[in-house]
């Protein structure tokens, strides 16, 4: 069977997968030397390809050749790397203890490829999250179907183009489409299923998934704060307003599940805040931002509609304190900052994915864990802080994919965390060691030998085989001796 | 709890099960207070935190990974071992820190309703509740929100059970079966073998358990040796009438002693009993069934027997035995008896199943050092010990940063040296990192 066109059709389906089953049943994928040398050739794809890639996310996003490599490209080599660095240490077999009762034998867990699974990705990274997924599938020795999101259309042909010319094509196929043809892959069966998107999307995903008991990661995002507590030196607070800015608009102008949808501030401390903000936007972006070139787009009309949408409610539009000018030819909404929106309208109630932030004041800074915990579980929470007292109240009192204090979304390049959701925000996680987990099954495997039978586990059943096995569940080894000896009723 | 209540639960499970009194006493008594032991001694240690080492990418900063409790969480236990699985995941969830609600099955009631009354008593009523009932008391229940469910039963159940908790995406647990096949080898010590496979097969609940062995492979030369002593020590364990003895549990209920009856009159199978079959209606019994080559598309070799019935293949080689294995779906268990490096190695890499155990049946359930849990088929999620633990908590990712080191190169606008650095920096080079400082890079 060939490489080259991605295929729609359900027949074409079926054959795919049939050639992606046998690949794996072959047993190709499972050599520590296959999984190594596609991991290198995956680097190589991204070294080769860098002015196409930047150019497809120019095309798709506006985004630009240095958030494209901070975000995509470089992040995706040095996850590949450390995985091509590590991969034989995590295949290897993890020794376990056995209670000294079943002695002679020896445990481990093996970790052994799922089988050929399905990424189904999405359009804000829509090179980074198709292959930070894949290279886990590859590490753990997977056959893999990917889907890249039809909506940004660009880095979805360039996906399907490049990959065969690098990849094993016989294990790892991409396919092009829109939401029929995830329905028409969901139908299939598959051994699990990695998909980053949005929770209604995913409740499909995972309702699909149920037919074929298939195992599934949900990488959700929801309404991520970011808590800011009172500093007392300007210093700080310019360091803060920087990292904001930075995890708010520099990431793809908003549109990330990471970014920070709102701020949760002290009353006292808001206008220097966004006094602070608007300075730091001008320094990024200078006085006209549509005119900037490192500030990314909105993704396409449907969007630009929906954000839109959220502005137009008149008490929302009030509380416009920065920003507010949209372009719909351009696709450009300015970064916008919102002063106490009412928090029953849309912006507060719904995930933004873009360029508005609304900042929400409050009494005192402890509101926050209750007006946290009001709402689904984020992605994250991002806390500005240096009170040791308040940091442990927001770890143990609040719930989140992950807690990062005084910065914004650098724990995503952390590859030694887990990186995923609770809730609302999804299940599963991946990164580094995780991502190969995630495509394992961990088989456990206990070896005995035929010597020191101990009577007592067989039937007929008596007194004495009832004592016997009761001490020995609590490995209560001297009274065990003591029974077998006679000398213990 | 279990202490005070030994004969109690042990008289419950006579009424549902007819279950012997030294299996209910280990398997359900025993394993679950080794369980909570476990639990209270490793407690504190899995509850700490995990510091984790970061990279100069986010220098300076530290990072830890903090287990939390999920939430309320919702277990849906089966009726073979009412007590073990309905508790042991209570262990679990309790240990992570969660409130529960507990659905035992309404198959076995006098359990059921046993296990109501004690947890009222003994537990902390405001976060452990008991809820019983059959099909429309679990439905409610699955239309609730929950944070984890944990389900044990069966894969057509398993299916419903996570098309609801798609719902509210709720994550789950399936703890599920499948057949889980034995193979036997020649040359090994085949009564110690025999007594093994019938300790996992019919001294477990009378094969209702989902770790039993559902099937044996073996060689053609090996067989009739193999039935032989299979025979022999049937015999020396429950006597010469079986359906008579107090050592081995009756089957559930008529549904699936009808159930089982189909199997075994399935036109295919019926000639091909070679030791017991009998069976008494009235008192729910069948007695230890072997069956010598059945054809692979009988009935019985279809679905989890589930049942004191064990069909044995023949196979002309017995590395034929993987494949037969391999052409099924995943089973929860598979077992090997066999003395061959080589067979035991080619077993490890090529079998793949929730577990695998060499020489032995069943007893890896007790490791609790061993994650316990299937793999498609037979379930997704795994418990057990420290796994228990793990399957009701939220790692959640904690990075500490300062206000210090704040790189501008991290920050619009972007420019090429930036791009530059950014990328001697990302691969972590530290001599490329201070050429492209000092703008001698080319890259």
């Amino acid at each position: 069977m060939s490489c080259e066109s991605p295929r729609t059709t359900m027949v074409q389906l079926e054959e795919s997968l049939a050639e992606l089953r046998q690949t794996f049943r072959s047993g190709v994928t499972r050599s520590v030397a296959w999984r190594k040398n596609q991991l290198r050739a995956l680097i190589e794809l991204l070294r080769d390809n860098q002015d196409r890639i930047f150019n497809a996310l120019y095309q798709d996003l506006g985004k630009h050749p240095v958030e494209a490599y901070r975000d995509e490209i470089g992040a995706i080599i040095k996850s590949a790397e450390n995985a091509l660095s590590c991969v034989e240490k995590w295949m290897a077999p993890e020794k376990r203890w056995i209670p000294l009762l079943f002695f002679p034998a020896s445990g481990e867990v093996v970790s052994e490829p799922l089988g050929v699974v399905l990424i189904l990705s999405t359009w804000n990274f829509p090179i980074a999250l198709v292959l930070e997924p894949l290279i886990g599938a590859i590490a753990a020795g997977n056959a893999a179907m990917i889907k890249p999101s039809e909506l940004a259309q660009e880095s979805a042909s360039f996906i399907a183009a490049t990959i065969p010319l690098y990849l094993d094509c016989k294990a790892i196929k991409v396919v092009n489409g829109g939401a029929d043809l995830s329905d028409r892959l969901l139908q299939q069966k598959w051994d699990k299923i990695f998909f980053t998107g949005s929770p209604r999307v995913g409740s499909i995903v995972m309702s699909a998934a149920a037919k074929h008991l298939t195992p599934v990661v949900l990488e959700l995002g929801g309404k991520c704060p970011a808590i800011v507590d009172t500093f007392s030196s300007i210093s700080d607070m310019k360091v803060i307003a920087k990292r904001i800015v930075g995890g708010k608009w520099a990431s793809c102008n908003g549109q990330v599940c990471i970014g920070i949808d709102y701020i949760l501030v002290e009353k006292r401390c808001s206008s220097t805040l966004i006094d602070l903000l608007k300075t730091t936007l001008a320094k990024f972006y200078g006085n006209n931002p549509i005119d900037s070139s490192s500030i990314s787009r909105v993704i396409n009309k449907h969007h630009f509609g929906r954000l839109h949408k959220l502005l137009k409610d008149p008490l929302v539009a009030a509380s416009i304190v920065h920003g507010g000018s949209l372009d719909e030819e351009k696709l450009f909404i300015e970064p916008t900052i919102l002063l106490d929106p009412p928090l029953d309208a849309e912006i507060m109630t719904e995930e933004i994915f873009g360029p508005l932030l609304s900042i929400i004041t409050l009494n005192d800074i402890q509101e926050s864990i209750e007006f946290i915990n009001s709402r689904p579980k984020p992605l994250v929470i991002y806390a500005f802080t240096k009170d040791e007292t308040f940091k442990k109240q927001l770890l143990s009192g609040t719930s989140s994919g992950s807690v990062v204090f005084n910065d914004t979304m650098v724990h995503y390049v952390c590859d030694v965390l887990p990186f995923g959701g609770v809730g609302q925000s999804g299940f599963g996680r991946y990164h580094g060691k995780y991502s190969f987990e995630t495509f394992s099954h961990e088989k456990a495997v206990m070896q005995r030998s035929f010597f020191l039978e101990l009577e007592p586990r067989y039937p007929p059943w008596n007194d004495f085989k009832l004592n016997f096995l009761k001490r020995a569940y609590k490995f209560d080894y001297f009274n065990l001796l003591l029974l077998m000896l006679g000398l213990k009723k | 709890m279990l202490e005070e209540n030994e004969p109690a639960i042990i008289a419950s499970l006579r009424e549902d099960l007819d279950k012997p009194e030294l299996e209910s006493s280990v398997f359900e008594v025993a394993m679950l207070k080794n369980s909570v032991t476990l639990a209270l001694k490793e407690l504190k240690h899995w509850m700490t935190p995990e510091k984790v080492k970061t990279s100069i990418m986010t220098f300076p900063s530290s990072a830890e990974i903090l287990p939390e409790p999920l939430g309320v969480v919702l277990i849906i236990s089966a009726w073979n071992y009412p007590f073990l699985l309905s508790l042991d995941p209570v262990v679990g969830a309790i240990a992570a820190g969660n409130a529960l609600v507990l659905k035992p099955s309404e198959i076995a009631p006098a359990a059921s309703s046993l296990l109501t009354k004690l947890i009222g008593e003994y537990l902390d009523s405001s976060s452990i509740r008991v809820v019983e009932g059959a099909v429309n008391e679990t439905s409610a229940l699955l239309d609730q929100k929950w944070d984890k469910i944990f389900y044990t039963g069966n894969g057509k159940i398993a299916r419903i059970v996570m098309a609801a908790a798609a719902k509210h995406l709720t994550p789950v647990v399936l703890e599920l079966g499948g057949k889980s096949p034995a193979v036997v080898d020649s040359g090994i010590n085949l009564q110690v073998s025999v007594r093994r496979i019938i300790a996992g097969k019919w001294g477990c609940n009378n094969g209702q358990a989902c770790i039993s062995p559902d099937y044996i492979l073996t060689t053609k030369d090996n067989a009739p040796k193999l039935v032989g002593t299979l025979k022999q020590e049937l015999e020396k364990f429950y006597g010469k009438n079986p359906l008579e003895s107090k050592d081995l549990s009756r089957i559930v209920n008529a549904n699936h002693f009808a159930r089982l009856s189909k199997l075994l009159d399935d036109d295919k199978v019926s000639g091909k009993i070679v030791h017991g079959g009998e069976r008494d209606k009235s008192k729910l019994r069948i007695s230890p069934t072997i069956l010598l080559d059945v054809p692979r598309d009988s009935l019985i070799m279809n679905e989890e027997i589930f049942g004191p019935l064990l069909p044995i293949l023949m196979v002309d080689k017995i590395e034929d035995s993987f494949d037969i294995i391999n052409t099924g779906t995943k089973p929860l268990a598979a077992y090997l008896f066999s003395n061959n490096k080589k067979l035991k190695q080619q077993f490890v890499a090529t079998v793949s199943a929730g577990g695998l155990l060499i020489n032995d049946t069943a007893v890896h359930l007790v490791v609790h050092t061993l994650p316990f849990g299937g793999v498609q088929e037979s379930g997704t999620g795994a418990y057990h010990g420290k796994f228990s633990f793990d399957a009701f908590t939220h790692k959640k990712a904690v990075l500490y940063r300062s206000l210090m080191g704040d790189a501008p190169l991290r920050y619009p606008p972007y420019t090429k040296s930036k791009l530059r650095l950014l990328k001697v920096l990302m691969s972590g080079n530290i001599l490329g990192i201070i050429r492209a400082l000092f703008g001698w890079s080319k890259a």
